[in-house]
């Protein structure tokens, strides 16, 4: 199965940075999304990890059409989403569904478990007849291993897990083929963190759902995607399966990424070759030129400041990496014994 | 300050500091409970941990297991009402804080223990400048003209490493990234020279390349002062990283307590273990994670016998009966399981 399902090419999502009230000028933009492509495979879990800023959560919006993007184009299926409109936009968003961060401000605390699980039908009544939505309620509730029994009560007498559940159902209820998640696990406690990541594979594995995965935490990310890009101040600096990533990076900022996650292991404490970034990450407003990691790089010459990086496969390599100097460096994060 | 009692096992420093190793802080046995008008909570049952200098202790526990209300406690923080302390004791140097006078327990904060906390954003004051309010411990509490408070904090700013620290101290928190603002915040919690120093949840709002140089630099800062450090966290990844011991708490208590290396090699209670094998971890492509079912208690209405008999994949009638006490098993190891034992020794 190597049907692209979405398609992203040259991706760009320029936000206006405006003064004045009257007399509005724009002073600049900030580049959330500068230029990504990707594609998503049918069944596939695609992770996208990056510090705040990099423009992961800007890249689920335009993904969920919920913005235009600035330029490039985003391919559902061979169509292209942003120039739908109408009654193709409205089935369009049925197979595209979203999963939010945060499960305490993303559901109406007026509204009951089976109102918020049912109010997709609303829209798209010929997914379910009225008849049987709250059937079709129960059924997802069941799924997402919730109690049916509870279709009547508000999402505040509901944990942070449960409701992260019942925003799982909403996302479920018109079938969709495309799930993207925003964090989905981030406000989340560890042990309950482990519940959802399960019922995540669980529903992949029984429904054939295909997962955009966004998150800032990266073992998270391994433990349930496919493939993993890393995004850097809106651009995708390497790209590839989840092993090429986390075994073998190229790009120096994912190695010193992997390298700053802390192990919950302390007889790695001292044997653990930790890359300190000096600084923080960049304005998106303006962000250095050529290659945009160069501020924070110990690797950069003269070159990464004219030329950006194209994210190609170089020698040395064997997946989409965009640094001049990408090269394989001794681990990052092993546990052989 | 010779008046003060050091309790036990202490002796005077041999480190060379000139401060006295050994007990630093002790909480025994403490009780806190929020009363709601839905009932009450009991959100602390019994909490006993200490801290000597120089180490590092973590808290580690889950949303809502009292983590950070003890730390409140310690620190004469805590909103009361609702909060309630029913019990027990806070001991700086063997002198209980919690019958201090307020006048007395003031002296201490800053000087003898001060706080992290982990929302930089909220905990600075917004309508003045960083430098004032790092400035502002000097002049009201070393008695320091502006220029040489001024002196002293950018002195600060500098020892966090804050590039350009003079001209950074007139900025506002929100010019800061969230990095910086959890910098000045640790320059303006060590600028009394604490002997302790409770950082709660000090990286959790930030970026794992940022947490690294914030974890490295409180650790720095901690060898060259020889303070004791309580961290508290529920981020099993950054306890490995820099603990000494662990304290898990559970539903209000200490549920174990070991040295960081045999806590994660051999936990001695079901919850430890269950929290080990729910984390994802980046060095394994695990397949399905082992989670612990079920959730945590609410605590106006916790279960009779052990807090986790619930959840617990071991519980024995036993354990919905009896509160298993925290009881040692070996060196420098409590459990608060019935089955401690079996479960060290089971392979």
């Amino acid at each position: 199965m190597t049907e692209h399902i979405i398609e992203v090419r040259d991706l760009v999502k320029h936000y206006p940075v405006t003064r004045g009230v009257v007399f509005k000028k724009t002073i600049g933009q900030v580049k959330a999304v500068d230029g990504v492509s990707f594609d998503l495979r049918a069944g596939e879990t695609l992770g996208v990890v990056g510090e705040s800023g990099c423009g992961k959560s800007t890249l689920s919006r335009v993904l969920m059409n919920l913005e235009k993007p600035t330029a490039g184009t985003v391919h559902y299926k061979g169509q292209d989403i942003s120039k739908l409109s109408g009654g193709a936009l409205r089935r369009l968003r049925r197979q595209i569904q979203l999963v939010m961060q945060d499960p305490y401000t993303s559901l109406n605390p007026r509204m009951t478990v089976g109102d918020l699980i049912g109010e997709p039908f609303e829209i798209h009544p010929e997914v379910a007849p009225k008849g049987s939505r709250r059937d079709k309620v129960k059924e997802l509730l069941d799924l997402v291993g919730l109690n049916p029994e509870h279709i009547n009560r508000y999402p505040h007498q509901f944990s942070g897990g449960q409701r992260q559940r019942i925003g799982i159902a909403r996302a479920l209820a018109l079938r969709p083929e495309v799930i993207v998640c925003d964090e989905p696990v981030s406000a989340l406690d560890v042990s309950i963190q482990a519940q959802v990541m399960n019922l995540l594979e669980k529903l992949q594995n029984e429904l054939g759902l295909s997962y955009v995965f966004i998150a800032h935490d990266l073992s998270v990310v391994r433990h349930l995607s496919d493939r993993v890009a890393v995004m850097y101040l809106g651009k995708i600096v390497e790209i590839g399966t989840e092993d090429e990533i986390y075994e073998r990076p190229t790009h120096p900022y994912t190695q010193a990424l992997l390298s700053a996650v802390p192990v919950p292991d302390p007889t790695l404490r001292d044997n653990k070759a930790i890359i300190r970034l000096t600084g923080d990450v960049p304005s998106p407003i303006s962000p250095p030129s050529g290659c945009r990691f160069r501020t924070r790089c110990w690797k950069a010459q003269d070159v990464c400041a004219e030329q950006p990086p194209l994210l190609e496969i170089r020698s040395g390599s064997d997946h989409p990496s965009a640094c001049h100097f990408a090269e394989k460096r001794e681990i990052v994060a092993t546990h052989e014994a | 300050m010779s008046d003060i009692l050091v309790s036990e096992q202490s002796a005077p420093g041999a480190d060379g500091s000139g401060r006295p190793s050994g007990r630093l802080l002790e909480v025994d046995d403490l009780r806190v409970e929020f009363r709601t008008r839905d009932g009450v909570a009991k959100v602390i049952n019994g909490v006993t941990y200490h801290v000597d200098a120089g180490e590092t202790l973590a808290v580690l526990g889950e949303s809502g297991s009292g983590k950070s209300v003890t730390a409140q406690t310690i620190m004469g923080i805590l909103d009361m009402p609702p909060g309630f302390v029913t019990g027990g004791r806070v001991r700086f140097h063997g002198k209980d804080m919690l019958t201090m006078s307020a006048e007395e327990r003031r002296r201490i904060r800053g000087e003898g223990i001060a706080m992290i906390f982990q929302d930089s954003l909220s905990a600075l004051n917004p309508v003045f400048t960083v430098g004032f309010q790092i400035a502002e411990q000097f002049r009201i509490r070393r008695g320091m003209s502006r220029s040489d408070a001024k002196k002293r904090a950018i002195e600060m700013l500098d020892q966090v490493k804050i590039p350009n620290a003079k001209g950074r101290f007139s900025n506002y928190p929100h010019q800061f990234s969230g990095g910086m603002r959890q910098r000045a915040m640790i320059a303006m919690s060590l600028a009394l020279d604490p002997e302790v120093l409770i950082a709660d949840e000090p990286t959790t709002a930030l970026d794992v390349t940022v947490q690294a140089q914030i974890m490295d630099l409180l650790g720095e800062l901690q060898r060259e002062r020889r303070m004791g450090m309580i961290l508290i966290t529920h981020d099993l990844g950054v306890v490995a990283d820099v603990a000494d011991r662990i304290a898990v708490m559970y539903a209000g208590r200490i549920v174990e307590e070991a040295d960081v290396y045999d806590l994660y090699a051999k936990p001695a209670h079901p919850y430890t273990l269950g929290l080990l094998n729910s984390i994802p971890r980046l060095d394994e492509r695990g397949q399905q994670l082992r989670t612990i079912k079920g959730l945590p208690p609410n605590l106006m209405n916790i279960p009779p016998g052990c807090p986790f008999n619930p959840r617990c994949p071991m519980a024995q009638p036993v354990c919905r009966e009896t509160i298993p006490p925290l009881l040692q098993i070996g060196t420098g190891r409590a459990s608060a399981c019935h089955f401690a034992e079996e479960l060290v020794n089971r392979d």
